[in-house]
């Protein structure tokens, strides 16, 4: 047990075994995760440089900012491709689940570890294919790719999509190696219904990785074949059929957004408990619920197809099944909702990103109600009510839930706090540039501003300018985290073992822990999230209730 | 336009459009007091238990109730049948058009629209129809994916090459409304956006006359029209300015060099040719992106343009 | 209690972060049965691609299937249905410490894998050769329905990436008979060679479906 000074361990996984060598070729899941973290946030910035030039060339109406409407359009594309292949697919999963995951587990590591690295240099790779993408002319395409336009564009379309191509197989390795983990991997005592909630997260997200990705790789080798060797699958012109291209890339895009958000609301589950200190309310059921999502998640692609001229059947069952990814979701955030409920709620960072992730999501959510209802979505689909619809699901789900996670383990990453004061001014900004920025998008997009306009008529100006001003709000909120939790790196304070006082196995071991993650193995001895009977003190010991309470 | 939209929506000017609306704000009102009471909670929860003090403190052991998780199933359960057989049913009215609909012929190229009449009359970029009559759209496009999408009339429909699709409105209310493309289609997708003209069906009557030719006026003045309407304009300057074409300004006569190295004197029947099989002979300098106008403009359509070019000095 | 082995014996092929060979075997099992999900899911798209088309075109389908050669298409399947015995046969051997029936078992696949090859290299060059390609390759004037050159863009791309797999998967062989070779297997230690052994079964299994869906619609 830690002593009542918090100390920084000697030894611990960042600097043992030492030597940049040692970094590039180690085989442990958190240096691994870390670089992750490092790659993803990389791409995250350019990603957001990139969406903020696209909100400054849409504060008015005509084209000024770029030179032509291919320069806008390559701009949104590699904004989009980039957000979605490089930064949000890794980012939970990749980043932080590699860290977290066999601590949580009690496991010395993933199942595969020389997987788990190759999965890491095949996401390098994809990275460098995408790159020079770039660099050789980018792509116009958006992030679709949707044929006959892609097989017909001058740009570096290949190139793109076999980045992407290679991207999949990282994504792949990363969900079979956390399958195989799982469920092989747990320490003694641990069952399937004690896991703490992230892991069924990731499990969930695991499998959809697995059948999802493949049919995602196949679609764009017929791509790119179709470009270079013109197999005519997908080209009207040759008999094929670009309907068919839509089916199946949204066969994988629609489950990958579940990928994005599974692992999210997994971390949402952890923070919530743990900042309200009380125990989850509806365990199995927020279990069950992501296995549920996963399923539902492969029925409904066709929902983004509804004016593409598939049939009415397709169109009338796919929207069914659409609001039936509705309810497990609102069984999630009611028991999240519900566990706060006569807690002992903190408002620490990680808290905040979590409250933000709950007001984003149900707004995001509902919104894909609007978008799932046929006659609606006709209106909708494809103008800025779509394009608010993904950012609030994404930004505000996915992206909130990341920096919740990223705030909350910090202090176990790299054993030291960053500033809750710059903190909470980073996430007030971020919560009310973001919502300027995209709540704006939706009444343009009911209004019928379409997406993808370089230039717009002037009856929208208002609008956009107001959401652009908003983007300037939210990228000074980035900004300042940046800095502070850089600065936490040299400057801040010790955190100690267990900071907030949580009952998960990685905070029984040392922050940052040390190379083989336990120096004495975790035991069962209380559920993860027995806050009614287990408090872990100011001093960072357990103290047990003898009776729990009743209600 | 009387009806003058919402906050949240525009006019609604065709007949679909209504219940589309009322669906959305079935939506809408169910989600905000949804949402209310998800946040509104969550609120009062972090304030009524927020940690006082600093020090943690054992909490209740509530963590399961089935009938509160059998009420958060069944409730929104419920709800989504609702928004489901209210969507699909206007999903149908908008795809199944009235037996008498006026037909006309919807052609997406990039970048613009051409329309054709059953009178055999067309149109570019303006597609001009009677009010209070159902008119059915037989879509198709010349090269990617474009839609067709009017949002005053609360019409969607992707186009595509090689393929019809249909898509119907009847128009409620005269006047002019935006049309524009929503599937993404390259350089000026955010350009190709035109016009729907409701006439009474009187005024309808009459432009029909008067789109096909207008014999009333000099040749080179049709010419100059057409310049304008058919699209020739987005590409082509009159000033000397080379935009995605060359620019027509002191074109007649002179000598034109093309990629594959060969030249020839511009004549009338280089023009035609031109028009009709852009890509035959490709001017030196720009690429081949001229779409062929061969279904779209008569021959005397030509002769016009003909005569208009010749007096670009 | 404990994730740390404790036992003595934590032979060298034990990776340290399992405690036991069980639990290892267990995991590369299962990872490997993944694995061939992922792998059917890609063939599974390009199935999807093969009904949507031939309901497309069943005319066509059915008349571009006649050129493709029956004889040497039937002659592929049987020596690919021997080498998924020999791949048994090569595992058995290792389960009772037999390394030389081991190598003569995996080198009887190779040859029948290197026979397919050939057969294939010979049915390609021929299709190349006489124009009966995808898209704008195609210059075969014998067949009169629809698009026939879609046919040959889905036969090149489903024939063609299970032949990739043919060739991975005579690499992997390779690759445990050398191991088996230099005595790293035995009756203790052999999940390599039974893992190679899965995946050649799943070239196998998708040459079955290809084989009648192409040779043999009718
Ligand atoms: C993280 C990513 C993510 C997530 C989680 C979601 C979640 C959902 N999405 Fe979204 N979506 C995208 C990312 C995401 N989406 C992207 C990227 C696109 C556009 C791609 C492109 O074209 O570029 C898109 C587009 C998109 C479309 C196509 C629009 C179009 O192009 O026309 C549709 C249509 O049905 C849709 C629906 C839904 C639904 C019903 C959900 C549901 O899962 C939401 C469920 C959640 C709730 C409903 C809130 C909580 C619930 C309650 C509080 C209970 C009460 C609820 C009810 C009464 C129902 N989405
Ligand atoms: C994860 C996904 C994701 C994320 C996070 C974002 C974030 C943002 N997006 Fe993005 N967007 C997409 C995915 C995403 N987007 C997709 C898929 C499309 C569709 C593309 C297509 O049509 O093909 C799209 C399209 C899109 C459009 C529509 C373009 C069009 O249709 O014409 C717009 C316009 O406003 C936009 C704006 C923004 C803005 C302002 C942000 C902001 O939230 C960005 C804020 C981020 C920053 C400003 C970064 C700052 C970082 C730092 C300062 C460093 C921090 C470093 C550390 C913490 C170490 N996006
Ligand atoms: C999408 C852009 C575009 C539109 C619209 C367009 N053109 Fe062109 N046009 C071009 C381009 C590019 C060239 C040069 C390449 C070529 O010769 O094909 C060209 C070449 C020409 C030439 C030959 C010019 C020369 O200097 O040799 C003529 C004549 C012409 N166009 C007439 C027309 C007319 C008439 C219309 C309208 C009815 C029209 N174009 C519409 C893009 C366009
Ligand atoms: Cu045509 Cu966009
Ligand atoms: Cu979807």
């Amino acid at each position: 047990m830690s002593t009542a000074t918090a100390t920084f361990p000697q030894k611990h996984y960042l600097n043992d075994p030492p030597g940049l060598k040692s970094w590039l070729f180690t085989l442990d899941h958190k240096r691994i995760g870390l670089m992750y973290f490092f790659a993803i946030m990389f791409f995250f910035t350019i990603g957001g440089i990139l969406a903020m030039l696209i909100r400054l060339e849409l504060l008015t109406p005509q084209g000024d900012f770029f030179q032509s409407g291919d320069t806008y359009n390559q701009m949104f594309t590699l904004h989009g491709a980039i957000m979605i292949f490089l930064f949000i697919i890794p980012s939970i999963p990749a980043a932080l689940g590699n860290f977290v995951l066999p601590l949580m587990l009690g496991a010395k590591d993933v199942a595969f570890p020389r997987l788990n690295l190759a999965s890491f240099y095949i996401y390098v790779v994809g990275s460098i294919f995408c790159i020079y993408s770039i660099v050789t002319g980018a792509v116009d395409t958006g992030w679709t790719f949707y044929t006959p336009y892609s097989t017909s564009t001058t740009t570096s379309v290949v190139s793109m999509t076999s980045g992407v191509f290679v991207l999949g197989f990282s994504s792949i390795l990363t969900g079979l190696n956390f399958i195989v983990t799982v469920h092989k991997l747990r320490a003694p005592g641990l069952t399937w219904f004690k896991l703490p909630l992230f892991v069924w997260g990731l499990y969930a997200t695991a499998i959809i990785q697995i059948l999802a990705t493949p049919v995602l790789a196949i679609t764009l080798l017929l791509l790119i074949l179709e470009r270079t060797l013109g197999i005519g699958i997908f080209d009207p012109a040759l008999g094929g059929d670009p309907v068919l291209y839509q089916h199946f890339f949204w066969f994988y895009s629609h489950p990958a957004v579940y990928i994005m958000i599974l692992p999210g609301m997994g971390i949402i589950s952890e923070t919530v408990s743990v900042f309200s200190h009380k125990k989850i309310f509806g365990y199995k059921f927020i279990a069950f619920s992501s296995l549920g999502i996963a399923f539902v998640s492969f029925l409904v692609w066709g929902h983004h197809m509804f004016t593409s001229g598939q049939s009415e059947l397709a169109a009338m069952i796919f929207s069914f099944l659409t609001f039936f990814v509705g309810i497990p979701s609102g069984i999630k955030v009611f028991n999240w909702v519900t566990t706060m409920y006569k807690g002992n709620i903190s408002l620490e960072a990680p808290m905040l990103y979590t409250l933000s992730f709950l007001f984003l999501f149900c707004i995001g959510g509902f919104t894909g109600i609007f978008l799932g209802a046929l006659s609606v979505d006709v209106h909708l689909h494809d103008t800025y009510f779509v394009v608010a619809h993904f950012h609030y699901v994404m930004m505000g789900g996915t992206v909130m839930a990341f920096l919740a996670g990223v705030h909350y383990w910090w202090p176990k990453i790299w054993g030291r706090m960053y500033s809750e004061f710059w903190a909470a001014i980073a996430a007030f900004l971020i919560f009310v540039g973001f919502n300027m920025t995209f709540f704006t998008q939706f009444v343009l997009g009911s209004q019928g501003m379409p997406r993808r306009y370089y230039t717009y008529l002037d009856q929208y100006q208002p609008l956009h300018g107001f959401s652009s001003i908003g983007s300037w709000v939210l990228g000074l909120g980035f900004l300042i985290m940046a800095f502070y939790l850089v600065g936490s790196l040299f400057k801040g304070k010790i955190a100690g073992n267990n900071p907030w006082g949580a009952l998960s196995w990685e905070w029984s071991t040392t922050s940052p822990p040390p190379h083989h993650n336990f120096e004495t193995v975790p035991e069962m001895t209380h559920g993860f999230y027995d806050y009614d009977t287990v408090l872990v003190n100011e001093h960072g010991e357990k103290v047990y209730k003898e009776e729990p309470v009743s209600v | 336009m009387g009806n003058g939209g919402s906050f949240w929506l525009p006019p609604a000017s065709s007949t679909v459009a209504g219940e589309v609306d009322s669906i959305f704000y079935f939506v809408y009102y169910a989600s905000v007091v949804l949402f209310i009471l998800v946040i509104g909670l969550t609120a009062f929860f972090v304030f009524r238990y927020r940690r006082r003090g600093g020090t943690r403190q054992f909490t209740s052991g509530f963590s399961h109730s089935n009938v509160m998780e059998v009420t958060w199933t069944v409730i929104p359960t419920i709800l989504v049948f609702v928004i489901f057989f209210w969507g699909f049913n206007g999903f149908l009215k908008m795809h199944v058009a009235p037996k008498d609909a006026l037909q006309i012929k919807v052609t997406g190229q990039k970048w613009f629209w051409s329309f054709d009449y059953p009178s055999g009359a067309s149109s570019v970029n303006e597609i001009v129809a009677p009010v209070n009559k159902p008119v059915e759209l037989l879509m198709s496009s010349k090269d990617v994916i474009h839609s067709f999408y009017v949002p005053d009339f609360r019409v969607k429909m992707d186009v595509l090459p090689n393929r019809y699709t249909k898509a119907w409105f009847e128009a409620t209310e005269t006047g002019e409304y935006n049309l524009f493309c929503t599937e993404y289609c390259g350089t000026k997708h955010s350009e190709m956006i035109g016009k729907v003209k409701i006439l009474s069906e009187l005024d309808y009557q009459k432009w029909l006359e008067a789109a096909d030719f207008d014999t009333t006026i000099a040749l080179h003045e049709m010419g100059e029209r057409l310049y304008k309407s058919k699209a020739c304009v987005t590409c082509h300057s009159i000033d000397g300015t080379p935009m995605n074409g060359p620019s027509f300004k002191g074109i007649w006569g002179k000598t034109e060099h093309f990629a594959d190295g060969s030249s020839l004197t511009i004549d009338e029947n280089y023009i035609r040719e031109s028009i009709l099989n852009p890509n035959a002979k490709v001017v030196a300098g720009f690429q081949p992106i001229m779409p062929t106008y061969q279904g779209i403009l008569k021959d005397r359509h030509i002769d016009a343009i003909i005569a208009y070019l010749k007096t670009l000095k | 209690m404990s994730t740390v082995a404790q036992d003595a014996s934590h032979p060298e092929y034990l990776a340290h972060h399992f405690s036991d060979i069980e639990q290892q075997k267990e995991s590369a099992k299962l990872g490997m049965w993944i694995f061939l999900a992922t792998e059917i899911l890609t063939f599974g798209g390009l199935f999807c691609a093969y009904a949507v088309f031939r309901a497309w075109f069943p005319e066509m389908f059915h008349d571009a299937h006649k050129v493709l050669d029956l004889r040497l298409g039937t002659i592929n399947t049987i020596v690919l249905i021997a080498s998924s015995f020999t791949v048994v046969y090569a595992i058995y051997c290792i389960q009772r410490n037999n390394r030389t029936g081991t190598v003569i078992n995996l080198a009887l696949t190779l040859l029948f894998a290197a026979t397919f090859m050939v057969i294939k290299y010979f049915e390609y060059s021929h299709k190349i050769h006489v124009g009966q390609l995808p898209g704008h390759f195609y210059f075969y004037d014998g067949l009169e329905g629809t698009n026939p050159h879609l046919f040959f863009g889905i036969y090149f791309a489903m024939t063609g990436l299970h032949g990739v797999h043919v060739l991975i998967g005579m690499g992997l062989i390779t690759w445990v008979m050398i191991g088996t070779l230099k005595g790293r297997f035995s009756s203790e230690y052999y999940v390599p060679v039974e893992m190679v052994g899965l995946f050649w079964h799943l070239v196998d299994m998708v040459w079955i479906f290809l084989f009648p869906l192409f040779y043999l619609i009718g």
